[in-house]
């Protein structure tokens, strides 16, 4: 199997699958590519021709709203023709494999796919599989990746911190079941942030994630202190008691963004969360809703950056 | 037919030869080694100049597919796999549908191998009723079927007041117990080695602990019931050492290792290759080494393919949702070469692992060059590479992590009671 599947002989971006491994100048193309559609967005009408013709398959295998309603809006607005395919409820069901799906949608001639999938490495599996000229982007898999979230939080903190080299990065709850908290560690320890944290209980970290690059904190005090950025995970309802948590009010206690926490980071520091938040969880309004959150601009941010992604990928930025 | 074989370098692990010497079979056995046999005419001369004889390969476990999973693959498919891999003697795990719980079962695949003239096929008895890890299995009735150990497979077995009264039920009357370490709870629906590689690529994960608490659970049981112990597919370093303590202790405890865990670590998955997704996991580059390590200096019995032939759509679908496994009656002997050779421990304590140690598991003739011994050998060009393609497999499965690679060792000839059973 080839090292990397996205990325192509001569090094150019042909599927976004996870941003580990990811060239910082594929990122920061990306980042720039994004700041353009910013201004697009913010226009009166909202559509550039880039991607006309083209026929983008939003196919989800796992059921979301909000991410699937984001890229296609990032879709249309590069006048790109978007089918959505809800996997879940129908093809699987009937006992059709992943990679029969995708060929269906192949002969109907796709140009990408945007996957969601609950299993690690699907988005991978499909890349390997589709022909050449069809671009994959992961719209999330398992535990694995979120690349365009990740790439869309890169894209607010340079937005507000402007220089990454310098910067001190906490990433806060449940990194273990978190592809986001993958993908941004990957992207952050690749643009050069020299100090990224991890903060959560023993039960909620992945083994041996400090060889990803990052510090271990257990202690949020000592977690948070100084940061210039401080991103919450969302925790799953199915997880907030069992054997990994005695209880969502325990774990508000201990790791919940509160004002009192969020006044150990720097007086500066911005508050990120992928959402859906679960306010009095891992964070209190007072923070979602406060002064240093910058929770809706990553929302906006978030269309243009899938936007530059689609156009990357298309070959026409 | 009686049949001298000549020019071969004979190497038979279990009593250390290693040379240059002819070999006459007769009447199925082994008639003698270097000095003819007083009025020996050959109705068949071999001449097998640059080759190397060996007893037949011995694998402790090799998944037929029959009863129930024919799709799979069929005995007859892994049969000519096993031959073709230089097996003569293989162990079947009772992990098929139904389970081998039953005295007709076990009799008519017995009757059903026996029909095809290739390898011995032992099997394993289901140590309870459905594999179910309720009810003990009828012992007595399966060992007079055919059934060599009785074996629990990779199903759960979580009361351990079931597994206490199998244990003093089997070593009532002498029979094995085989068992493969994990706690299921622990394990959690992992696929992976609890490790950088599985965090990394966001797969659950199996941690080291499913397997040592397990085991150690099984060592004071074995302890308390004097029961003959055998651990299948050892997969940690901590595993390893938890082992080498009980049989220093002198529990009567045996133990082994899957082919591929001698070669492969979770870092082979990193790409989320399904042909990776093993049971057990791979695991991490120490434990890798430990079990390497192990087998060599003896605190690991013995290695065995741990065949699994998956049908190709098994393996075209994410990589958590791939059915484990991996093809091995034919890479058995290349993968024990390799071994062998990067430890270097020379030719006759490398296939010892899967010969004569093997047999003494097993508690069958096998595994020996012994005058008297079963005619069973293999002859293998120890040199020649060969390319490990799908074509070149027998078995019905394709599926291995060692597709496209080039490995030295391929059965030139496989010899089973004095037959010539490959080529056909």
């Amino acid at each position: 199997m080839s090292p990397d599947p996205q990325l192509d002989a001569q090094g150019r971006l042909v599927h976004l699958l996870t941003t580990e491994g990811l060239p910082a100048e594929i990122i920061r193309h990306i980042l720039d590519t994004a700041a353009q559609f910013v201004s697009v967005n913010e226009r009166e009408v909202k559509k550039v021709p880039l991607l006309r013709g083209k026929s983008i398959f939003n196919v989800f295998f796992e059921n979301s709203t909000r991410t699937r309603t984001t890229f296609e809006i990032a879709a249309k607005r590069l006048s790109a023709d978007v089918i959505n395919l809800n996997i879940g409820s129908s093809s699987t069901a009937k006992g059709e494999t992943l990679l029969d799906t995708v060929w269906n949608l192949q002969a109907m001639d796709a140009d990408m796919f945007v996957v969601r999938h609950s299993e690690a490495g699907a988005p991978h599996l499909i890349a390997r599989h589709v022909k050449p000229g069809v671009h994959v982007v992961n719209a999330g898999d398992g535990r694995h990746a979120h690349p365009t979230q990740g790439l869309l939080d890169m894209y607010t903190i340079r937005h507000y911190k402007k220089d990454f080299s310098r910067l001190t990065v906490a990433i806060v709850g449940d990194v273990l079941h978190s592809r986001v908290a993958r993908s941004q560690i990957h992207a952050l320890t690749t643009l050069g942030v020299p100090d990224v944290r991890v903060v959560g209980p023993k039960t909620l970290l992945p083994k041996d994630v400090e060889r990803l690059g990052v510090r271990v904190f257990h202690d949020v005090s000592a977690g948070l202190r100084d940061c210039d950025v401080v991103i919450t995970l969302r925790l799953q309802n199915e997880r907030m008691s069992g054997p990994l948590l005695p209880s969502a009010g325990e774990f508000n206690k201990t790791y919940g963004l509160t004002p009192e926490k969020l006044a150990l980071a720097k007086p500066d520091a911005i508050v990120m969360h992928p959402g859906p938040i679960n306010r009095g969880v891992e964070i209190d309004s007072g923070v979602a809703d406060g002064s240093h959150s910058v929770i809706m601009p990553q929302v906006t941010f978030g269309i243009a950056v899938r936007m530059a992604v689609m156009a990357i990928l298309a070959g026409n930025a | 037919m009686k049949i001298e074989i000549s020019n071969a370098r004979v190497v038979d692990p279990a009593s250390g030869r290693d040379g240059v010497a002819p070999l006459y079979l007769a009447e199925g056995r082994i008639a003698a080694v270097g000095g003819a046999p007083e009025g020996f005419r050959a109705d068949r001369t071999i001449d097998a100049k640059g080759l190397v004889a060996c007893p037949g390969l011995v694998d402790l476990s090799a998944r037929l597919r029959e009863p129930g999973f024919e799709y799979r693959a069929t005995l007859e498919s892994e049969m000519k796999a096993a031959v073709a891999g230089g097996v003569t003697s293989l162990a079947c795990p009772p992990d098929t549908d139904p389970p081998l719980d039953e005295p007709g079962l076990v009799e008519m695949l017995k009757r059903r191998a026996e029909s095809l003239s290739l390898a011995r096929v032992h099997p394993l008895g289901a140590l309870t009723l459905g594999l179910k890890g309720e009810k003990i299995a009828e012992m007595g009735e399966l060992a007079e079927a055919g059934c060599v150990a009785f074996f629990q497979a990779d199903a759960p077995l979580t009361d351990l007041n079931v597994l206490l009264q199998a244990m003093r039920y089997a070593a009532t009357f002498g029979h094995a117990v085989w068992l493969r370490p994990q706690d299921v709870h622990l394990a959690h629906g992992g696929v992976a080695h609890e490790g950088e590689v599985a965090t990394r690529l966001g797969l659950p994960a199996v941690p080291e602990v499913a397997e040592s608490v397990a085991l150690l659970g099984i060592l004071e049981l074995a302890r308390s019931t004097g029961a003959r112990v055998h651990l299948a597919r050892l997969s940690t370093a901590r595993a390893v050492a938890l082992v080498a303590e009980a049989k220093r202790e002198g529990l009567p405890v045996t133990c082994d290792v899957g082919v591929h865990h001698l070669h492969l670590c979770d870092r082979d998955a990193a790409d989320f290759n399904a042909h990776m997704n093993l049971v057990p996991p791979l695991r991490g580059q120490a434990d890798r080494d430990a079990l390497r390590r192990g087998l060599a200096d003896g605190t690991i019995d013995a290695v065995c393919s741990d065949h699994t032939p998956v049908d190709d759509d098994a393996k075209l679908v994410p990589f958590g949702e791939a059915e484990p496994g991996a093809t091995g009656l034919e890479l058995l002997l290349p993968l024990v070469l390799k071994w062998g050779g990067e430890m270097k421990i020379g030719l006759p304590a490398a296939l010892a692992a899967a010969t004569s140690r093997a047999a003494a598991i097993l508690g069958v003739q096998a595994g020996s060059l012994a005058p008297g011994a079963p005619a069973d050998l293999c002859l293998f060009d120890p040199e020649r590479p060969w390319r490990v393609t799908r074509e070149a497999l027998a078995s019905q499965g394709r599926n291995s992590p060692f597709l496209g690679y080039e490995l030295a060792g391929r059965a030139v000839a496989t010899i089973v009671g004095g037959r010539v059973v490959y080529p056909a």
